[in-house]
């Protein structure tokens, strides 16, 4: 039931609109592909590893085809070509030998395009199994085990050493979190390649790795055993690597991921072009794996102001799920973002927090909405940072947010100590147990402040959505719309990745995707 | 006002301070508590608490115990012995930095920014650059004599290099908030260096920002001047003014 009196022809005004942005969007993402989706597909047919340096096989391996016959084929069929009549035991040796120039790659046809085609599709198709037995495995523990209520109680470990965040995380789900995200070393969105094995190094954070996700999980899945609800395991399908780490998280069984459709482009300068590429694969990804995406829309609050920029929040949140509708991501996988971040010495702050946060849920009932809490106005006061915390819960729970990620009142000063987190969780529950069900109780007047502002808020994404529309979606990125940062089509990092394709490109996993869809 | 002073609680001179901590030590059975809230005072004591009171006392997990503590210290503070180094400028309105860099330079000031290194967060070198602004205070972009190339994150040295020498840079400022393993540091020296090694004395004007930085360590590192935490764009183009647009009838006595 609208608590808003939002008119529903506007809100459909508004997903009309974000479809029309987005479409041109969609179109260049289906006529191009790039290093990493191309990676991505031999790491979902089980090529792992690394040469002496490092340098993953499947780098080393889609390189010595982008040297030779390109890749605006797509990787499988010189790949699997290259199998078939070098009579390669594993798709391991073939790299072995096509990154000491051994193999001669070309484009098969005729007879022998078909059989590169099955035998490539038998291996993808492998992968994608382990996918959905991965899933199945989810809903059974969730299931046997339990799933905790919403909302959800979020919270990171980041010590940049696997084997330190491990019993970081196992004690955090003690103290109740039910959700753990392991946040990335600061470095990784920038590398082209994904980091193997189990890491020790990682700078304000540990990399994402498939044997880190393997060991998180399996430690997890102890501790959920242990106390008896499911806890789930969030990372980062963020960066030049998006496709790969989306595909290594769908086999390890990760729960939720970070995947904004513009973060990597605003945040971390990669280019545009080839972040919706990127998105739009690990999306579809993410959909088989039933993975839940966490979109990153707080982080604009982070540099705009929250006020001001409160209508960004919207159409980002409405281009992200049209994007994650495109690829096949439901509405309960969309942990759309938002934060609050509203500076406490504006008049009716909570008030404009409380209008924000209930027009997003009343545009998104579905989703599994996670909200940020208070980060750019904790000060130092640890004693007013508390207070401003509670706030924020208590505005996520009349709300009715799904997610919620744990403030810390020592933001900003140091890592959490034990005891940060302690009273942080202290107060979530506190607040969760008194006035847990006051969202029920809870109906702004018709034509007062929250659901006037809720409106207005509405109306001005409408407006910049139009905007967008005229102009493009790139070109509004390019001028800065989101996050105050401008950033142009032909900028960032990654754009030497981006491959248009031509008329017989093929990819196994595009395809099978696309058709379970 | 003497210069002698204690803490104070409800009374002068009562020397009542508030503290928290946690030991690694258990809060389960009677005995773990005694023993914990006995640590407690232990560590309040050796800290100079006497007499010292813990009001509050809660365990974390099977091992870990969270205590507040009041007491009263006997410690004296000695306001004569503090030293502070004065800032060597005048903090100037937009106006008047636009017009001393007009008379001294004639030419718009260039300023190149960015955060290095593997440190992804914006946050710092947006709040001086971008028109935004920060703590009220628009940024240098505000600025009309002020040319502004905000680089972002994750810049590498010789790119921060590169560009600043294209774009002729009167000042480089860097932002580091990662300081794991004192990262701000080293990567802060290595930008230094790098300039000197490139440009030698024909370096522009360096600048590093960041919550952890000691204004004082600047030699060290090898930058002209280092800005901590709180530094808002106002204070920053005043520095940079006070360096490289210095007043036209104020001789530099070396």
């Amino acid at each position: 039931m609208s608590k808003l009196n939002l008119d529903p022809a506007l809100v459909r005004q508004a997903r009309e609109l974000a479809t029309a942005a987005g479409e041109p969007i969609v179109r260049l993402a289906r006529t191009h592909t790039t290093v990493s989706v191309e990676r991505a597909v031999l790491r979902l047919a089980g090529l792992d590893g690394a040469d002496e340096d490092g340098m993953p096989w499947v780098n080393r391996l889609a390189d010595a085809i982008r040297e030779t016959t390109g890749l605006e084929h797509g990787v499988a069929l010189p790949a699997w070509d290259a199998m078939v009549t070098g009579n390669y035991p594993d798709l391991r040796t073939l790299a072995m030998d096509a990154a000491a120039g051994k193999v001669q790659f070309r484009l098969p046809g005729g007879e022998e395009r078909e059989t590169a085609r099955r035998a490539a599709g038998r291996f993808v198709e492998k992968g994608l199994n382990t996918i959905d037995e991965r899933r199945g495995e989810r809903d059974r523990l969730l299931a046997s085990i339990g799933d905790p209520p919403k909302p959800w109680i979020y919270l990171i470990v980041a010590t940049g050493d696997i084997y330190e965040d491990i019993p970081q995380a196992q004690a955090a789900a003690r103290e109740g979190a039910d959700i753990i995200a392991v946040i990335r070393s600061t470095g990784q969105s920038l590398l082209d390649y994904v980091p193997e094995g189990a890491t020790r190094e990682g700078y304000a954070g540990t990399y994402a790795t498939r044997e880190n996700f393997r060991l998180m999980r399996a430690a997890l899945d102890e501790t959920s055993r242990e106390l008896g609800r499911y806890v789930r395991l969030t990372n980062y399908a963020s960066g030049l690597c998006m496709p790969e780490i989306a595909a290594l998280a769908g086999l390890e069984r990760l729960d939720m991921m970070l995947n904004d459709c513009m973060y990597g482009i605003i945040f971390r300068d990669i280019n545009p072009i080839r972040t919706f590429i990127d998105q739009r694969f690990s999306r579809q990804v993410h959909a088989r794996a039933g993975i839940i995406i966490n979109t990153g829309e707080d982080n604009y609050l982070t540099t705009a102001d929250a006020v001001d920029a409160a209508h960004t929040v919207v159409v980002s949140q409405l281009l992200n799920e049209y994007f994650a509708h495109e690829a096949g991501l439901p509405d309960k996988l969309l942990g759309l973002g938002h934060a609050f971040e509203i500076n406490p010495a504006v008049p009716d702050s909570f008030l404009l927090e409380l209008a924000h946060a209930l027009l997003i849920r009343e545009l998104f009932p579905d989703a599994p909405l996670k909200y940020m809490p208070p980060t750019k106005h904790m000060t130092g006061n640890v004693f007013a940072g508390y207070l401003l915390d509670a706030f924020f819960n208590l505005c996520g729970v009349m709300t009715d947010q799904s997610i919620i990620l744990i403030g810390m009142m020592t933001e900003g000063i140091h890592t959490p100590f034990l005891s940060d987190r302690d009273l942080a969780l202290e107060n979530v529950r506190y607040v969760r147990d008194a006035a847990g069900r006051l969202g029920e109780s809870f109906v702004p007047a018709p034509d007062g402040f929250v659901a006037e502002r809720a409106r207005r808020v509405l109306g001005e994404s409408i407006d910049l959505l139009k905007k967008i529309g005229a102009d493009g979606l790139l070109t509004a990125i390019g001028e800065g719309t989101f996050g105050v940062t401008r950033r142009p089509a032909d900028g960032g990092r990654g754009l030497d990745g981006v491959i248009e394709r031509a008329d017989e490109y093929w990819n196994p996993a595009i395809s099978e995707l696309e058709a379970s869809q | 006002m003497s210069s002698v002073v204690r803490p104070y609680g409800d009374t002068t001179g009562d020397g009542r301070v508030q503290v928290s901590f946690t030991l690694p030590v258990p809060f389960g059975t009677e005995e773990e508590r005694a023993v914990a809230e006995g640590a407690a005072l232990q560590l309040a004591g050796k800290m100079g608490l006497d007499p010292a009171l813990v009001v509050h006392a809660k365990g974390m997990g099977p091992s870990f115990t969270f205590f507040i503590v009041y007491g009263r210290v006997s410690h004296l503070v000695d306001l004569s012995a503090i030293t502070v180094t004065p800032r060597e400028y005048p903090v100037l309105p937009a106006a008047e930095v636009n017009l001393r860099i007009r008379s001294a330079l004639g030419r718009k000031l260039v300023v190149v920014g960015a955060t290095i290194g593997t440190d992804a967060h914006t946050v710092g070198i947006d709040a001086i650059l971008n028109v935004k602004g920060h703590a009220g205070e628009k940024g240098l972009e505000y600025y009309r004599e002020i040319r502004v190339v905000n680089m972002g994150s994750q810049v590498s040295v010789p790119d921060l290099v590169a560009r600043a020498r294209a774009e002729e840079a009167d000042a480089v400022l860097v932002s580091q908030v990662v300081t794991q393993r004192d990262a701000h540091l080293s990567n802060t020296q290595e930008m230094a260096t790098a300039f000197r090694l490139a440009m030698g004395d024909e370096r522009p004007l360096l600048v590093a920002g960041g919550p952890r930085f000691d204004p004082n360590a600047a030699e060290g590192l090898g930058v002209d001047r280092l800005f901590g935490r709180g530094t808002t764009p106002r204070e920053v183009a005043s520095y940079l003014v006070h360096a490289l647009a210095p007043e036209p009838d104020s001789e530099e006595v070396a």
